[in-house]
């Protein structure tokens, strides 16, 4: 029972690919896997504490103003983690830039506290939160894989042959990432349709 | 003075549209593309609210935390500063303009969780913009954020009525679709 609060994030509510919230960090930062992987653990970090201190607070949040709580609340946070990944990765900050203030508005961070956290004790709710960020991160790891393989035939940074001899450079600018999200949410609608009839 | 206002106005609206170049903004982008008519009620209500929240956001910086320190409070600031903007443009409208509220109202509270509207006021501090510049720069990133809407309405409409792959329907082909419009966009970029 506890398990699926935490599996269920990860392929069948994939917050990503299924219900397409908070597309538009995972299409800025996926042009590299180091980008990706950095802001993936930044919205992980940031919906676990906003999610165990919203469950915490669900009983004595006035019904009509959660809303807000919830903003500042989420907003501490990621000005939390701002902070802390400008002091210890500077070149990781540098290359996030805006997008890691703009966590704050990530649908995905309001959307489970309104849905989850707000219902449920503060156990489900972190193991709901580390689930969704997890799918969070593979969906953006998955997207970064193709995108910097084709544009900069480098995994991580490491040059990979053959790939590496010419590559598409507009596979990391704005125009790949938008094909390739839209490609991948169709591959795994066509998997999904797949099991389904067998 | 004038040119580098329009500079800025057309840099935004062009070159680095918010959307289509910055990715900022996109789940009212894919949301409210479907009809013409709604992408042009969002557009506009993005436009008012990104000018207001660009102008009170930058003199909230300028007059209030710069002075007094308190510049790790941006971020949740701002994004106060905009809840309250949007609803109080919202109380506004709907006593001053009921027929504007209908065509707006819906798409009112939607705007807080907009990204362009917040990454607009942070790069507006962040590019050291004075108070005419923000104000221009949010303008023309409201009216490049119309622009690429009703293109990509137009376009909606018109692939609604054609022959799909099932697993292409929807989301999936309005991604593509913003792909091949983002590629057009780059062509602007020679421009300035």
């Amino acid at each position: 029972m506890q398990m699926d609060e935490l599996t269920k994030g990860i392929w069948k509510e994939n917050p990503i690919f299924v219900i397409s919230l908070g597309c538009c960090p995972t299409l800025a930062v996926s042009s590299s896997l180091t980008n990706g992987l950095g802001m993936g653990i930044a919205v992980t970090f940031t919906l676990i504490c906003s999610n165990l201190f919203i469950s915490l607070i669900r009983n004595i949040t006035p019904g009509k103003i959660r809303i807000p709580v919830y903003i500042v609340v989420i907003a501490t946070f990621v000005t939390m983690v701002d902070k802390f990944i400008a002091a210890f990765s500077p070149a990781l900050s540098a290359s996030l830039g805006i997008f890691i203030p703009l966590i704050v508005v990530n649908c995905i961070i309001l959307g489970r506290a309104e849905a989850f956290a707000c219902k449920n004790g503060p156990l489900a709710s972190v193991l709901d939160a580390i689930g969704m960020g997890i799918g969070f991160t593979l969906a953006l790891l998955c997207l970064a894989f193709f995108r910097e393989l084709l544009g900069e035939g480098t995994l991580f940074g490491f040059p990979i042959p053959v790939f590496h001899a010419d590559p598409a450079l507009i596979m990391i600018m704005a125009p790949g990432g938008f094909v390739v999200f839209g490609l991948l949410i169709a591959l795994k609608r066509f998997l999904e349709a797949k099991g389904a009839t067998k | 003075m004038t040119a580098s206002l329009i500079g800025i106005f057309v840099v935004a609206v062009f070159i680095e549209n918010y959307v289509l170049n910055q990715i900022l903004g996109l789940c009212p982008f894919i949301g409210v593309s479907n009809k013409i008519d709604s992408a042009l009620g969002m557009g506009l209500a993005v436009t008012f609210v990104m000018v207001m929240a660009g102008v009170v956001c930058w003199s909230v910086q300028t007059f209030l935390l710069v002075p007094l320190q308190l510049e790790y409070l941006q971020t949740i600031s701002f994004i106060l500063v905009i809840a309250a903007l949007v609803q109080f443009v919202e109380m506004v409208i709907r006593k001053t303009a009921p027929a504007l509220y209908q065509a707006l109202g819906v798409f009112l509270p939607l705007i807080t969780t907009n990204c362009a509207v917040l990454g607009v006021a942070l790069l507006n501090v962040k590019k050291n913009y004075g108070l005419l510049e923000s104000a221009v720069n949010s303008f023309g990133g409201g009216t490049g954020f119309l622009f690429a809407l009703i293109i990509m309405a137009g376009i909606r409409e018109r692939l609604d009525i054609s022959d799909l792959p099932d697993a292409m329907k929807g989301s999936p082909v309005a991604f593509v679709t913003a792909g091949l419009l983002a590629t057009a966009f780059m062509g602007f970029s020679g421009l300035v």
